[in-house]
């Protein structure tokens, strides 16, 4: 607990600590019951190792994902070659291993755009009401009208096929439900006290937005967000299944699985290992975001703040 | 608010967002990069074609005015304009594969909603036993495996392995057409192979359909049940000493399943973009395939009337559920000031 250096700081830090102690509490009862929850904890790790694949899986390929070797093609799983071959001889595990990065992306993208603009938008039509709210959620209802996949389709086509364009057109039908959520936020967040107690001492619409606002939403939206990157990543294949997405010769995994739909009989590995890395990858992000919605529950939390020692925490933390 | 009432406003909403939609898949085409009149008139078409192409389409107008002169045709005629592509009006051809694709999510939806709320249902009632484990695990993978590769793998095991079932196409059995739905047709028709026929085609995508969407029901009915039992009337019924059969079914069970009915709208919205990708594998000759063949092919008429038609059923059918379930409580039509 003790900090060295003048008093001066050290009250300082106190006072800072006593100020974020509910905050830091909270969360820390929130990674409490996500690490003793055991499929969140798996679900992690798939994700993680599936992150480490993306950001290093060009290096880990044993073999050329990209060019091709004829003489090799349509090789069964075998020791040299774990997940087989394709059409062109290239080995299904390094194109696997070398593709992760382009689902990973997408997903993280798709959400970097969506998300801000979904939240921004949301907040705007919570926070200022009356014909501003009117126009944002009618815009919002009007993409929530047509299934997402269709609409990117009808995008990416506009656009040309290309991962990229694929990846801005998911953006574009992503963000209506951030907007719909944070606005359900922020029109509960607008009548309660507090922000009437900032209205009175003059607090601009923006300080509310900022300062009480998205504070609040901070936990939806990170449920939303988990079990999101699952979704757009499948939407992504999906896009490039379907052509709009990836061209060949990018590995992406979408794209492996539907090079190889027509070689089924004769190389069913072409198709199944690439499909099975987007189960699993997918799975991954489903149980890591059902895992965080579970602790961020407050039912499910008052049984174990029972069992959770906050000042063991709180007290290692300042070492 | 009196019901009729209820619906009226609700009605009067959708046209605009109808409106807003058509707005919407018109600024998308119109921002195409790619030239349209040229795509349809083929490589070696020549110029005054092209032309005779922009100027039939109105494609060099601006985008209001043809907005304007779609809305009218649609609005007076009926009319949905003439498919470049096909030749054909895309009203007729929407009308000929409507009936696959409607029958194919239907199929999905029920079957959904068969096995996914039960299942949601005994997985609560089950909580943390091995039955509840495994129904979550089942709606977990359902919600996490891509559309197109459980299809192709279904595919593949059941047709290539096993030689069980049907890979592709709706039916093999020419019958007089009533109503375009195979399966009505045929009892229509009184013809029971035709019947066997259909169904035995329907088995493999409905059921990849309808194990992708219904994980989703499964987690919502579980949700909801496990709060409904720990509510105090439920505990009260418990109490009193009634028997367990009918704590669950009259007391939990009419209450729990509210929320999952409030997601049925969403849940048909998912089965119908699930068709686009379905339909291409399937080789169902239904409204999905057809669209993603137009949009392949920048066929706007046809973009455009498929994504109107699919928005009309996703508004109608969110539509009746938020009817459904104001009819079931009535609590959400008294508050008013429902969004």
């Amino acid at each position: 607990m003790r900090i060295p250096g003048s008093t001066l700081f050290s009250s300082r830090y106190r006072l800072f600590q006593k100020r974020l102690h509910p905050i830091t509490k909270e969360w820390g009862l929130t990674f409490y019951v996500l690490r003793h929850s055991k499929l969140a904890v798996i679900g992690g790790l798939i994700a993680l190792a599936f992150m480490l694949i993306a950001l290093f899986g060009s290096l880990l390929a044993p073999y050329d994902p990209i060019s091709a070797n004829i003489q090799d093609r349509f090789q069964p799983p075998s020791a040299s070659h774990p997940m087989g071959t394709d059409t062109m001889g290239r080995d299904v595990l390094s194109r696997m291993l070398a593709g992760a990065q382009h689902s990973i992306k997408a997903g993280l993208i798709v959400l970097a755009i969506a998300v801000p603009l979904g939240v921004l938008l949301g907040g705007i039509a919570g926070l200022f009401g009356g014909w501003i709210d009117e126009v944002i959620m009618r815009v919002t209802d009007m993409f929530l009208a047509f299934p997402s996949l269709v609409l990117a389709m009808a995008f990416s086509a506009a656009l040309g096929p290309s991962l990229f364009n694929a990846m801005i057109a998911l953006s574009i039908v992503w963000w209506p439900m951030y907007a719909r959520l944070v606005r359900g936020q922020a029109l509960a967040v607008r009548e309660t006290s507090y922000v009437e107690a900032a209205r009175s001492r003059g607090a601009s619409n923006w300080h509310i937005m900022f300062k009480h606002i998205l504070p609040n939403c901070l936990s939806p939206i990170l449920v939303t967000l988990t079990l999101d990157m699952g979704w757009v990543i499948t939407a992504a294949a999906s896009l490039s299944f379907l052509g709009f997405g990836a061209q060949p010769p990018i590995p992406e995994w979408g794209r492996m699985v539907s090079d190889g739909r027509i070689y089924m009989l004769r190389a069913w590995w072409m198709s199944v290992f690439p499909g099975l890395g987007i189960v699993l990858v997918v799975l991954g992000f489903n149980l890591l975001g059902d895992g965080i919605r579970d602790s961020l529950d407050p039912k499910l939390r008052r049984l174990t703040e029972v069992t959770w020692k906050p000042e063991k925490t709180s007290s290692s933390s300042t070492d | 608010m009196r019901l009729s009432t209820y619906i009226l406003r609700r009605v009067a909403m959708l046209i605009p967002v109808l409106l807003g939609v058509l707005v919407l898949i018109f600024v998308i085409a119109y921002v195409i990069p790619a030239d349209p009149a040229r795509a349809w008139a083929g490589p070696r078409a020549r110029a005054e074609q092209v032309q005779a192409l922009e100027e039939r389409y109105h494609l060099n107008d601006p985008i209001y005015t043809q907005i304007g002169i779609y809305l009218k045709n649609v609005l007076l005629h009926f009319d949905l304009g003439v498919s470049p592509t096909t030749g054909r009006p895309v009203r007729d051809d929407l009308k000929a594969f409507f009936p696959a694709t409607f029958e194919l999510a239907m199929c999905a939806f029920f079957l959904a909603i068969a096995l996914g709320i039960p299942l949601g249902v005994i997985s609560a009632l089950r909580r943390n036993r091995p039955t509840d484990h495994f129904s979550r695990v089942v709606a977990l993978t359902g919600v996490s495996t891509p559309l197109f590769w459980s299809a192709l793998l279904l595919q593949f095991l059941f047709y290539y392995k096993l030689g069980w079932l049907p890979a592709m196409g709706r039916s093999t059995i020419d019958i007089t057409r009533y109503t375009g739905f195979v399966l009505i047709d045929s009892v229509l028709n009184w013809n029971w192979t035709a019947f066997g026929d259909a169904a035995i085609h329907m088995i493999l995508p409905a059921a990849t359909l309808a194990f992708y969407s219904m994980g989703y029901l499964v987690r919502i009915t579980r949700g909801s049940m496990l709060e409904v039992l720990e509510a105090e009337y439920v505990i009260t019924a418990k109490a009193k000493g009634l028997p367990r059969k009918v704590v669950i079914y009259r007391h939990a069970l009419k209450n729990a399943i509210i929320p999952p009915l409030t997601v049925l709208g969403v849940e048909f919205g998912w089965l119908l973009g699930g068709t686009v990708l379905l339909e291409t594998i399937f080789a169902w000759p239904g409204m999905g395939r057809y669209a993603a063949g137009s949009i392949v092919m920048v066929d706007l008429p046809a973009v455009v009337g498929y994504t109107l038609v699919v928005a009309m059923i996703m508004l109608l059918s969110n539509l009746i559920v938020d009817i459904l379930y104001s009819v079931i409580d009535p609590r959400i039509r008294v508050g008013g000031k429902r969004r």
